[in-house]
């Protein structure tokens, strides 16, 4: 196929104005966005975010959607000490604010009630990744589907752990199973250790139920969960995968 | 060839979307070297910070590369011998 340029990329940045921010760990905030065109979005899209410096230096990131559709657009963020954009989100935007966002982007990171044949879903998230899949959860709820949902998170210590009072509750036909692979609490009773060949097989739901699987999170931990699942036999199209290398975002 | 580096087609649904005018991620991507056909968003995607590309999965040919010089943005699509947006 050929080779062309495309001229101008204005058209798809809007102004979006911060909203109210929650802090949910040391490292991570929800940050409501306020635009006032948003189209709305499904579970597991994303957007971008562009930051322009005063010398006109532009960086943009992309950041999951937090929010089920119909619920007021946030993003939660995790500060990379080394970030462009993350340490300004996490650290220094208030309430008023205003940035540029794209989106909502992404058609193959979704989930949507009933858009499926109704097998179990099986979730697996490293660290960041439980946003999108946040986001998948409560829309399930939203929806009143009744799929059960078997949501496996793993994070280095529990003071990582992103939304650990929402999970804490878990909504009927939610089971959030835990992995904490650096420090634990006393007595954890849960896993304490990387996702491995040996926790899939006890976690994930049996392939004859036909389940369909969502995983998201840093390279290597998708890579790893990915091939385990197909290793016990999921389809590779049955598994969907979203990357955010090396850092998480 | 995938490092903890590596994206994959998610990540460049926004830029995608810029280029194309609607969602790519879902759309099938053929390669020219091999044939291999996948969903973009599954495609490696590799952002070293002067441009974007993205290879096969199969053989790890370059599919696409993207730069951006000036606020244009210039699409090489050469490695691929399709790719196609619709149903699949």
């Amino acid at each position: 196929m050929a080779g062309t340029a495309v001229r101008g990329r204005l058209s798809t940045w809007q102004t979006a104005t911060v909203g109210p921010v929650t802090d949910e760990t040391p490292k991570v905030r929800t940050l409501r966005l306020e635009v006032p065109e948003w189209p709305g979005h499904r579970a597991g899209q994303h957007v971008d975010i562009r930051l322009t410096a005063d010398d006109g230096y532009q960086a943009e990131r992309a950041y999951s959607i937090a929010s089920a559709p119909g619920e007021p657009l946030a993003i939660t963020v995790e500060r990379l000490d080394d970030g462009e954009v993350s340490p300004y989100l996490t650290e220094e935007a208030r309430t008023g604010d205003q940035l540029e966002v794209r989106g909502p982007i992404g058609g193959y990171f979704v989930w949507e009630p009933g858009s499926d044949s109704g097998g179990p879903l099986l979730l697996a998230a490293g660290g960041s990744g439980i946003v999108p899949l946040r986001a998948i959860v409560r829309e399930r709820s939203r929806a009143g589907s009744s799929v059960p949902v078997r949501l496996l998170y793993s994070s280095r210590s529990w003071e990582d752990v992103i939304y650990s009072t929402e999970f804490g509750l878990p909504p009927g036909g939610v089971e959030v199973i835990y992995t904490l692979t650096r420090s634990q609490p006393r007595m954890w009773q849960g896993y304490a250790r990387r996702v491995d060949d040996q926790m899939l097989a006890e976690v994930a739901w049996p392939t004859a139920d036909r389940p369909l699987a969502y995983v998201c999170g840093p390279t290597n931990f998708v890579e790893s969960v990915a091939a385990g699942l197909v290793k016990l036999g999921y389809p590779a199209g049955r598994v969907k995968t979203e990357r955010f290398g090396a850092t998480g975002g | 060839m995938v490092d903890e580096e590596t994206l994959d087609g998610n990540a460049i649904g926004g830029l995608l979307m810029e280029v194309f005018g609607t969602d790519m991620t879902t759309a099938v991507a053929t390669c020219g070297s091999c044939g291999a056909a996948s969903q973009v968003a599954e495609l490696p995607v590799y952002m070293p910070g002067l441009g974007t590309v993205a290879r096969c999965r199969s053989c790890q040919s370059v599919l696409m590369v993207f730069t951006e010089v000036r606020r244009v943005t210039c699409v090489d699509l050469m490695g691929l011998a399709s790719l196609s947006y619709g149903p699949n």
